[in-house]
């Protein structure tokens, strides 16, 4: 997809030289969309649109932006402007504020890519051997004298492109789904799981401790040790109860098999991470042959990429979990490069956290007993989730059965 | 009494092929044609002041001065830039004719062509502006900006009509003569959405018949042209027909051999 933004000026009304503009972007096969439109108040004042053109490649935008350009279209011309940041870990003033969507900036003339898009961050722009770098970078990565874009000239987002009517979801309608037939839902997931990989793209999967305490961590196992998964994003919590599980058959000290809460089963969590502590972490416990199953393990097996992220009510916590949130906002953020799908189930804290880390592009998915998470992360700018209502054990069983086959 | 300028032919000649109509081997009988531009030249004598530029040996298309620039002021002239080189020669002699008579000169941008009231028409409560073929739509904004009033943007799509004054000219306020042809569907659209119209056969187009020149109620149109003639004396106008055939070779007629200082 390539963009241009254009701009008009003139008695483009009145000339009907907006509705031939208009008109011959749909005909060149390009899509557009009016960013801004100021109409003369009078029969002498002119009017100003400002048109952003969406082309499927470049050859088309040249196209439709060279049959434009004859009727006065202007392609836009302006650079972005660059300014130092005052002190390690603040931006300068009016620095730019990035969104979760595709972003360029113009740099002499060139419109340049920004890396690694996240919403809530400015962009450094940098000058290397190859010519100029813009990349997305967190209010506390910022260091004292590097350059950042300020105000909004030279900065063109490509807004989020429109769902397909033929995609997978087009049934699903609304964006929560909670009246809809779930099986065929977990198909769509299973065939987007699919596409991802199939494109060489990562999955992601960001997991709540609810995955366990309702019994669903075999069926995440499964989707684990058969290789679906290239990222896991989770807390102490899920870690800790996929432990206490594997080392004791309880989550939260009942018993999975019988559903019986057991006597001093409430200590089995602390307990699980005290073997893990003392262990040095996860992997050594494994090697040790104490961790002989479960979703941690797999993930080791597996090769999964996994980021444990600590919260201030967290036990413990396990060795491997990153305290610093400021850390592992960072380790999050290296570990999303090159994902192609998110899919977040039973968590809001780290859905929400996650949804902020990763660019529109990225397909997500977003599973959970209650409506609200879903609307809270669309509410936080991820618009890209899709939600789906529902409990997380049958998602996740529905889910391995599509992938890895019925047991 | 509207004053108007000029451009006597002592140097006109085909040189160049620059428009559909110029071709080097369908040469201009000169003398013929000062003729005619004397014939012209008396008739607007009689219903308006002229004023004449002295021609310059090195510029054969000086006589249609229509093209010089367009009037956007009180003593002030938007001056033209001249799509092709080989009239951008003229520009200095123009510009030094409105500076000797007291005009301020405005420029368009090195990019913008832009040539005068070739392609700018005066119709009352706005102007009207032909772009593509000559003028580029950008002179049409920035002309708007001098005029301070609406200037509708008329694509041209006829090389054979080149000028906006070649294809339609503003009978009144109210009323535009063209012919549609060498327009396109919106600029059709956005004419007959403002003004009343009379349309012009192209026949009649072909003979120039829109290169006329209208003062009060008087229009100098090239000879040949009867359809259209009737139409405007039915509507109580005089019609003098003057033959025009030599600066037709040119791609020029009535109009391009006059440009309005005055109303």
């Amino acid at each position: 997809m390539r963009t241009e933004i254009i701009t008009l000026d003139g008695h483009i009304i009145d000339s009907l030289t907006l509705s031939k503009v208009l008109d011959i972007l749909v005909s060149t096969g390009v899509d557009y969309e009016i960013r801004r439109f100021e109409i003369g108040k009078t029969h002498d004042e002119t009017s100003h649109a400002e048109i952003l053109v969406r082309a499927p490649d470049e050859e088309s935008l040249q196209r439709a932006l060279h049959e434009v350009q004859q009727h006065g279209a202007v392609i836009s011309q302006e650079n972005a402007k660059l300014q130092p940041a005052p002190q390690d870990g603040v931006f300068p003033d009016g620095f730019y504020s990035t969104t979760n969507l595709e972003t360029f900036v113009r740099i002499e003339d060139t419109w340049i890519l920004v890396e690694r898009i996240e919403m809530d961050c400015g962009i450094r722009v940098s000058r290397t051997d190859t010519g100029w770098r813009a990349e997305c970078v967190p209010l506390h990565r910022a260091r004292k004298g590097d350059l950042f874009v300020v105000g909004t000239a030279g900065v063109r987002v490509t807004p989020a492109p429109r769902r397909e009517a033929e995609s997978v979801f087009h049934f699903m309608g609304s964006e929560v789904s909670i009246e809809k037939p779930k099986a065929r839902i977990v198909q769509a997931v299973a065939r987007a799981i699919r596409d991802t990989k199939a494109s060489g793209r990562k999955v992601l999967f960001v997991g709540g401790p609810a995955i366990v305490h309702t019994g669903a961590a075999p069926y995440l196992e499964r989707i684990i040790r058969a290789g679906w998964i290239d990222v896991l994003f989770a807390g102490n919590a899920l870690a800790t109860h996929d432990i206490e599980y594997a080392l004791y058959g309880t989550s939260l000290g009942v018993a999975l098999d019988t559903g019986i809460a057991e006597t001093h089963g409430h200590e089995h969590h602390l307990r699980a991470i005290n073997t893990i502590r003392a262990l040095g972490g996860i992997r050594q416990a494994m090697e040790k042959g104490v961790l002989k199953g479960g979703i941690m393990h797999a993930c080791v097996v597996a090769n999964v990429h996994v980021v444990l992220a600590g919260s201030i009510r967290d036990d413990g916590p396990l060795p491997d979990v990153i305290t610093d949130v400021m850390q592992a906002q960072d380790a999050m953020r290296e570990a999303i490069q090159g994902v192609g799908l998110a899919l977040m189930v039973a968590t809001t804290l780290h859905s929400i956290a996650t949804g902020n880390l990763l660019p529109a592009s990225v397909t997500t998915f977003c599973v959970d007993a209650d409506a609200d998470t879903v609307i809270k992360l669309t509410d936080r700018g991820s618009h890209q989730a899709f939600g789906i209502v529902t409990d997380c054990a049958f998602f996740l069983k529905e889910l391995a059965e599509q992938l890895c086959g019925k047991e | 009494m509207p004053r108007v300028l000029m451009c006597p032919p002592d140097h006109y000649a085909l040189r160049y092929e620059i428009n559909a109509w110029m071709h080097l081997e369908n040469q201009p009988d000169l003398a013929l044609a000062r003729q005619q531009w004397q014939r012209l030249y008396e008739h607007v004598r009689r219903i308006a002041q002229v004023e004449l530029v002295s021609p310059a040996p090195e510029c054969p298309d000086m006589v249609f001065t229509a093209n010089a620039g367009l009037i956007v002021g009180d003593r002030e002239v938007l001056l033209s830039r001249f799509r092709h080189p080989e009239r951008r020669v003229e520009e200095p002699h123009f510009r030094r004719w409105f500076e000797e008579h007291g005009y301020t000169v405005y420029t368009m941008p090195e990019d913008c062509p832009f040539e005068g009231e070739g392609d700018i028409l005066y119709a009352g409560e706005r102007y009207l502006a032909g772009y593509r073929k000559r003028t580029e739509i950008c002179a049409h904004r920035l002309a708007s900006e001098y005029l301070k009033h609406e200037v509708l943007s008329l694509e041209l799509v006829d090389d054979r009509w080149y000028h906006l004054d070649t294809a339609l000219f503003v009978l009144d306020e109210r009323t535009v003569v063209y012919y549609p042809g060498a327009f396109d569907l919106y600029a059709r659209r956005v004419i007959e959405e403002h003004f009343d119209t009379l349309h012009v056969v192209e026949e009649e187009a072909l003979r120039f018949a829109c290169n006329s020149v209208v003062i009060d109620h008087t229009v100098l149109m090239p000879a040949g042209c009867p359809l259209i003639t009737a139409l405007l004396e039915r509507r109580g106008y005089r019609v003098i027909p003057v033959p025009m055939s030599e600066f037709i070779k040119s791609g020029g007629a009535c109009k391009c051999l006059v440009m309005f200082l005055e109303r």
